[in-house]
C-alpha cells in the first residue's frame, strides 16, 4: 500500500499537483492476461494477499475472456486459468468485477466536474468530454493506487485551465454510420497527438458515435479530452478563439477508410469497441433477425448490458442467426490470433489500430451494415 | 542536456529514436522487447538495453504495465528520453523502476549515439 500511495505522490511531485484529492469513483485498466502478463498478475496478487481493499467504487477494464462463457467460444484452458487468477485478485481488494470499457453504461458513472481516476483510454476520453468529469489519463497500476488511497493528485485535467482546446478541428461532411466517427477520430488523432480538439461542423452525434469518436482518437493519439460545439457540456464555457484549424472532409475520411483496411474478407466480424451499447445491440439484432451467417460475429459488451438484451430477446435473435454476445471481454484484449483467425471486420476506429500489432489480424473496418452482409 | 527526472537512476547505451510517439500496449512486445506497431518508424527493432528516445506516450493506458512487464522479462530498455513524459510512461517507469528524464530536446539525439544518461540529476550526455 505505501508502495502505491509514494507512487501517487511522484507522479504529484513530477506534475506540480498542489495537493491530492478525493476521487469519486475509478476505473483500472490493465486486467487481461494477455496485456499484462505474469508479471502484472503477480504485481497484483502481491497487493492482493496483503490485504489491500479500495476506499471508493471501482470498476474493471475488459478482461481477456468472457468470465462465464469462455470454454464455449473456445478460449483457451490455461490462458483461462491465469485470467481468472487476476479477476480473484481485484475481487480480494473490494474492486466490482465488471470488466468493461464502458463503466458509464455499467453503473458507474460520474457527475459533470466529478474529480475520478479512470483509466481506460476510451473511458478516459467519454467522461471527461461527454459528462464533464475531470480525470487524466491514469496508467492502470495509477489508478489502482487512486482506488485504494482513495485520492490523486490534483493536475492536468482535474484543473480547469488545462481544459482548453488547442486545436480546432472543423468537419466538412455529413457523418452517417458510427464508423465514419471511428474514422473522423483515427484521423484526428494521428494529427493532433495528446492536443485537446475542440470540434465544429458536428451537426449531432448521440452517445455512441461521441464514444467511437473519442476511443479512436485515443488510440491514434493519446485524446483524454476533447470538445464539440453545441454537443459536449464544456464546449460553450472554453477559450477557443485564435486557435490553429485542420480542416476534415470527405478526402480525408475515404483516406482513412482505406489506410485501416489492410485485409479482403473478414473470418470474423466484432462489434462492440468501446463495448456496445443496448441500443447498438438492438440495431444489429434487427439486422440480423431471420438471417444465416456463414461466418462468425461477435458483438463484445458488458455483463450489465448483456442482460438487459437477454431480456429484450436480441441475444436469442442474434443467436438464431449464428452470432454471439461476448461479455466482459473484448477483441483486442482477448487471444483471437490463437483462435484461428486472421482476418477481422470491426466498425471501431479504435480495434482497427490495434488489432493489427497487438492481434496480428488484417482488418476490414467499415460500416455494420457492410460487416453484417460480409458475413452473410 | 538538462531535463526533469521523472524516474531515478543511471543508464548508459546507444539511442534508439523514434520521432514518433510510442504507445507500449500493442506497440512493444513484452517478452522480446520488440517494436511490433504496423508502420512505426521502430517496427522490427528491439528496445532491450537500449536508451530509448521518443517524443512522448501515445495510445492505451495499460502501457504502464507493459514497461513494467519490460523490465520483468529482462527485456526492457536500459533508460528513457522524452520530450514530454505522460502519466502512462511515468508509472510504468516508476513501478519498473527504469531511469528516465523529460523535457529534453530529443532532435539532438541521433538513432546510434552513444548516451550516458543521469536521470538522479536530471542530465542527458551523448558521447
Amino acid at each position: 500500500m505505501e508502495r502505491l500511495f509514494r507512487l501517487l505522490v511522484r507522479l504529484g511531485e513530477i506534475y506540480n499537483a498542489d495537493s491530492m484529492i478525493p476521487v469519486g469513483s475509478v476505473q483500472v485498466a490493465g486486467v487481461s492476461y494477455k496485456s499484462i502478463g505474469d508479471p502484472g498478475m503477480e504485481f497484483l496478487e502481491d497487493i492482493a494477499s496483503k490485504g489491500a481493499k479500495v476506499k471508493v467504487l471501482t470498476y474493471l477494464n475488459p478482461a481477456g475472456m468472457d468470465l462465464e462463457n469462455w470454454k464455449k467460444l473456445g478460449f483457451p484452458e490455461d490462458f483461462a486459468k491465469n485470467q481468472l487468477r487476476i479477476i480473484n485478485a481485484f475481487k480480494k481488494m473490494g474492486i466490482v468485477v465488471t470488466s468493461t470499457c464502458t463503466p458509464y453504461l455499467a453503473g458507474n458513472l460520474p457527475r459533470f466536474r466529478e474529480h475520478i481516476a479512470w483509466s481506460e483510454s476510451s473511458a478516459v476520453s467519454f467522461s471527461n468530454s461527454v459528462i464533464g468529469a475531470r480525470t487524466n489519463r491514469e496508467g492502470g497500476p495509477s489508478a489502482l493506487a487512486a482506488a485504494i488511497c482513495g485520492v490523486t493528485p490534483n493536475y492536468g485535467l482535474h484543473l480547469w485551465e488545462n481544459r482548453q482546446p488547442n486545436v480546432k478541428i472543423k468537419v466538412n461532411f455529413n457523418l452517417n454510420y458510427n464508423s465514419d466517427f471511428g474514422a473522423l477520430g483515427w484521423y484526428v488523432g494521428k494529427q493532433v497527438k495528446n492536443k485537446i480538439p475542440y470540434f465544429t461542423g458536428i451537426k449531432d452525434a448521440n452517445t455512441d458515435q461521441l464514444k467511437a469518436l473519442g476511443a479512436a482518437m485515443a488510440a491514434s493519439g493519446a485524446v483524454a479530452l476533447y470538445h464539440v460545439e453545441g454537443i459536449t457540456p464544456e464546449a460553450d464555457n472554453v477559450k477557443k478563439e485564435g486557435l490553429e484549424t485542420i480542416s476534415v472532409g470527405k478526402k480525408e475520411i475515404k483516406e482513412t477508410y482505406d489506410k485501416l483496411n489492410t485485409g479482403k474478407k473478414p473470418d470474423i466480424v466484432i462489434f462492440g469497441c468501446p463495448h456496445a451499447s443496448l441500443r447498438e445491440i438492438s440495431l444489429l439484432a434487427d439486422k440480423l433477425e431471420g438471417k444465416h451467417l456463414k461466418r462468425p460475429v461477435w458483438i463484445c459488451t458488458s455483463r450489465m448490458v448483456k442482460e438487459a438484451a437477454e431480456r429484450m430477446g436480441y441475444n436469442e435473435i442474434i443467436a438464431k442467426a449464428g452470432g454471439s454476445i461476448v461479455a466482459d471481454t473484448c477483441m483486442v484484449v482477448s487471444p483471437i490470433e490463437k483462435m484461428g483467425y486472421k482476418t477481422t471486420g470491426v466498425n471501431s476506429g479504435k480495434a482497427a489500430n490495434y488489432l493489427p500489432g497487438f492481434c496480428k489480424q488484417e482488418v476490414c473496418f467499415a460500416n455494420i451494415d457492410d460487416l453484417v452482409e460480409a458475413q452473410l | 542536456m538538462k531535463g526533469r527526472t521523472i524516474s531515478p537512476g543511471k543508464a548508459e547505451g546507444e539511442a534508439i529514436v523514434s520521432p514518433e510517439p510510442i504507445g507500449f500496449y500493442g506497440g512493444i512486445d513484452i517478452n522480446t522487447g520488440i517494436v511490433i506497431e504496423k508502420g512505426h518508424p521502430l517496427e522490427g527493432r528491439c528496445v532491450t538495453g537500449k536508451i530509448l528516445v521518443f517524443p512522448c506516450g501515445k495510445g492505451s493506458t495499460v502501457g504502464s504495465y507493459v514497461i513494467y512487464g519490460l523490465k520483468k522479462n529482462d527485456v526492457a530498455p536500459a533508460g528513457i528520453i522524452n520530450k514530454e513524459t505522460e502519466t502512462i510512461v511515468a508509472t510504468g517507469v516508476i513501478l519498473a523502476g527504469i531511469p528516465c528524464i523529460d523535457k529534453i530536446e530529443i532532435e539532438k539525439i541521433k538513432d546510434g549515439n552513444k548516451i550516458f544518461l543521469d536521470a538522479d540529476k536530471g542530465i542527458v550526455e551523448i558521447k
